[in-house]
């Protein structure tokens, strides 16, 4: 039993990133007065929608008075090919576990986490260029504000709070490299 | 049959005219303070629903002459919408634009406006189920179907062979069907003969109209034709008389003049009783006659978002001669106007309004009755049934003018007199009077959310009021009707609101939130739209030319037309603007309105497409703008259209912004 653990923890951390086709990795949630429930778009490994059929056009709408650009998912390169970079991670993760040595997985464990952090800074010039790169002719102008939302947490963008937090598939993909880890500890404590 | 007087007749209109002569100079000189000093303890936190906050019921009261429906929240009696049904509504565009044109045809054609009466929530196993309200148009005889998902009127059918559609459209308890009698006896079929051969050419058709049980799509399944008296209200039996309805009539005297005296002779009318059980095997067994009739039934189509009007040529009518047990009468004293039957099914309350007293029948001892043939005599094949055999118990003098009846689920029933102006309360078996408490003025209806289904939500009750005189600010000669909310949980009963009603509230239902909420529809998916002039982006928008016809398909998104300027339309045009509202948000409808537009504007719901027609009378540029406050940029939500004379060339061309400029 003890000497399944570290493929057993390695079968995990590949579910974990795969979950990210069943479940969405991320999500933006817009509260104002007029939505008193949130208006949440959710950020797929391929995909950009939201807790309604309407959200991703009633994002657009709110932004397009203050000129942001228009959220078109097939405009976003990203999202065609991260799905292929997650199915080679999972298949990376099938030869680390064949392989069953400590330098496997923590090899796997790193890419993913050199992965992860190229993901977020991409993610971080996206949402640096819908909030900066602003039409000249919006209805609405204001000197030096910023409509760009948070990476992570909290922020007040004019009458709305934005709200960035992971979603299932986010959490369950940092699981995944959270098992990684423990099929190399594992692994190690056993040679 | 009995034409005697009886002596409780003879001093009743002496002891009404004492008592309204009281309510209207007493209450006029206090201004309002018998209704303040009706309520105790803190009425005001019981009916307070703070900001923000839901009512625990919605209330669908009838718009009287105003056509509509009203649906309030209660215990708050705050007005949430104004449901046009019977009549055409501006606000809403109803009845002006293309789509909703047809609802309101009929068999006289385009028909405008209506008395509506009696709203009647669906049922299921005897509960009310939050998916269709039913109510009646009294004057060209229609049953419309208010669909609760949308708040909007999904059809109307009319009645034909019928005047004065009052006994309607009360359920049965699976909706199974509901029924429209006619109050006004007419020829049948209709034809020219004198008036005054009233008892010979006149009859009184009772319709059954069949509610689909997927799509509640209406039809008349059959009529049943009876005497010519007048039918005034219904209900359906429940449990144990489920296959039953009946049908209070007066005028059983078959007068056709000053009936206010002819109609009041008789000691005792009747209620008819109607087994539309066996209704349904005579109709299987063939035992009806096809009868040629006019009518038309018109539905509206949710994807389509248009009504269509479909002409009926004939009816089934079963005759009682030919169908033994399909019809009884029950004597009952004096004019019923209510029929209202208890939680149990056991119980028949009839409101003789011109009786001293309160008379109930039984079902079981009716059963019983038909069983040993107890009869009096018979009316046209129709046997009478033994008064004394049918009769469970009498509520003795309980008020003046009794009308209605509703329960609250606990073995006590509330009954209104408009003469007396009061709400009794008397217990079912024991037929005590156990409670009065005045109403403001000379009550007519009354509700209880459930109050004539198996199972009442007995917490509160409304009094639907016709006078008000002094209870508001004075608003000239004509007064509002109003509403009164009574606390009915404990023992006695308290007054704990009135608010105003929009036209004549006649009855009305009542149902929890928990019922209706989770269906409410926040917005029409554009994907599911199949209006055949739908633009389902502004890709699709476009003007099309054919003959004096122009077609322009329009959309609308915050906060912009597509398209906003539109040239080459002509003087002597018929402009048919397609507006679909593009917006996938809850609350987002746009309006549409167009400088010199005779007939309303456009109000789109998200996802939906409306057309306006529109006849450009002269030359010249006029604007056209939203109506409806969508966004922050709603005021700059505005075109142009210009019209040039019939024999211009102007081109017919379509914009919407300026063009890019050139790099």
């Amino acid at each position: 039993m003890k000497n399944a653990l570290p493929r057993l923890s390695m079968l995990l951390a590949i579910a974990g990133i795969l979950s990210l086709f069943l479940f969405p990795m991320w999500k933006i949630i817009l509260y104002a007065p007029q939505y008193p429930t949130g208006v949440q778009m959710n950020i797929w490994i391929n995909k950009i929608d939201g807790n309604e059929p309407g959200t991703l056009q009633n994002v657009n709408i709110l932004n397009h008075y203050v000129g942001m650009k228009y959220i078109e998912p097939d405009a976003i390169p990203e999202l065609t090919y991260f799905p292929y970079v997650i199915i080679a991670m999972a298949c990376l993760g099938l030869v680390a576990l064949i392989i069953n040595r400590p330098w496997a997985y923590l090899s796997w464990m790193l890419l993913m986490i050199g992965l992860s952090m190229i993901g977020f800074y991409d993610f971080y010039l996206w949402e640096y260029d819908y909030g900066h790169n602003l039409s000249d002719t919006a209805p609405i102008k204001i000197p030096g504000a910023s409509f760009q939302p948070p990476l992570l947490g909290k922020k007040i963008i004019l009458n709305f709070t934005a709200v960035s937090l992971p979603h299932i598939g986010g959490y369950l993909a940092g699981a995944g490299i959270v098992f990684s880890f423990l099929a190399y500890w594992s692994r190690k404590k056993l040679s | 049959m009995k034409t005697n007087r009886s002596i409780p007749f003879r001093v009743l209109p002496a002891i009404s005219l004492i008592v309204l002569a009281g309510l209207i100079t007493g209450c006029g000189n206090q201004q309002g303070q018998a209704g303040a000093g009706a309520i105790s303890g803190d009425a005001a936190s019981a009916v307070y629903v703070p900001p923000g906050q839901y009512d625990e019921f919605y209330a669908f009261m009838s718009g009287g002459f105003s056509g509509q429906v009203a649906v309030y929240g209660l215990p708050s009696g705050r007005l949430f919408k104004v449901i046009p049904v019977f009549s055409v509504d501006a606000e809403k565009g109803y009845g002006f634009n293309e789509e909703t044109k047809p609802m309101l045809e009929t068999s006289f054609g385009f028909v405008p406006w209506d008395d509506a009466h009696h709203p009647e929530l669906s049922q299921t196993n005897g509960e009310t189920d939050g998916r269709y309200l039913f109510i009646n148009g009294n004057n060209t005889p229609r049953i419309a179907r208010i669909d609760l998902s949308t708040f909007e009127t999904a059809e109307i059918i009319e009645i034909p062979n019928s005047g004065g559609n009052h006994s309607s459209p009360f359920t049965t308890e699976n909706t199974e069907y509901v029924v429209a009698g006619t109050r006004f006896g007419v020829p049948y079929p209709q034809k020219d003969v004198a008036i005054n051969t009233y008892a010979d050419n006149f009859k009184g058709a009772l319709s059954f109209i069949s509610v689909d049980k997927e799509d509640g799509d209406m039809n008349i399944a059959f009529q049943v034709l009876l005497p010519a008296f007048d039918y005034d209200l219904a209900h359906s039996g429940k449990g144990e008389s489920h296959g039953w309805t009946f049908f209070t009539t007066y005028n059983t005297e078959l007068k056709n003049t000053l009936l206010e005296v002819g109609a009041s002779q008789h000691d005792k009318d009747y209620i008819a009783a109607v087994n539309w059980k066996l209704a349904e095997k005579y109709i299987a067994e063939g035992k009806f006659k096809e009868i040629p009739a006019n009518y038309r039934d018109n539905s509206y189509e949710d994807k389509t978002h248009m009504a269509t009007s479909k002409k009926m040529d004939k009816v089934r009518v079963l005759l009682p001669e030919d169908c033994p047990g399909l019809v009884y009468f029950l004597p009952t004293p004096k004019s019923p106007h209510g029929v209202d039957v208890d939680p149990t099914g056991e119980y028949i309350v009839a409101s003789g309004k011109l009786s001293a007293d309160l008379t109930v029948h039984s079902f079981k001892k009716m059963l019983t009755a038909i069983e040993n043939q107890a009869f009096e005599t018979t009316i046209s094949g129709i046997p009478v049934l033994k008064y004394e055999e049918v009769v469970a118990g009498v509520v003795k003098e309980p008020g003046l003018g009794p009308l209605h009846t509703e329960f609250d689920g606990k073995g006590n029933a509330y009954t209104t007199f408009f003469i007396s102006s009061e709400v009794v309360k008397w217990n079912v078996g024991t037929w005590e009077v156990l409670d009065r408490v005045p109403t403001f003025y000379s009550v007519g209806h009354l509700m209880i959310p459930g109050g004539d289904s198996k199972k009442p939500q007995g917490k509160y009750l409304v009094a639907l009021n016709k006078i008000t005189k002094d209870r508001y600010l004075p608003t000239g000669p004509e007064l509002t009707q109003s509403a009164q909310l009574y606390d009915i949980s404990g023992d006695k009963m308290k007054m704990l609101l009135d608010f105003p009603t929009v036209g004549e509230p006649h009855y009305a239902q009542g149902i929890s939130a928990d019922r209706i909420v989770p269906r409410s529809r926040k917005f029409f998916p554009l994907e599911e739209n199949e209006h055949p002039f739908k633009a389902l982006g502004e890709k699709d928008t476009r003007v099309e030319r054919s003959g004096k016809d122009v077609h322009v398909y329009m959309t609308t998104i915050r906060s912009h037309f597509a398209p906003d300027n539109i040239e080459g339309i002509k003087v002597g045009d018929r402009v048919y603007w397609h507006v679909t509202n593009l917006e996938q948000d809850w609350d987002v409808p746009h309006g549409f309105a167009v400088q010199g537009a005779q007939n309303a504007e456009l109000l789109i719901m998200p996802g939906q497409t409306e057309t306006l027609v529109w006849y450009p009378q002269r030359e010249g540029v006029f604007p056209f703008y939203c109506t409806d406050f969508c966004s922050a940029l709603h005021q700059e939500m505005q075109g142009y259209v210009r019209v040039s004379a019939a024999n211009s060339s102007t081109p017919l061309v379509w914009s919407l912004g300026e063009p890019e400029p050139e790099q």
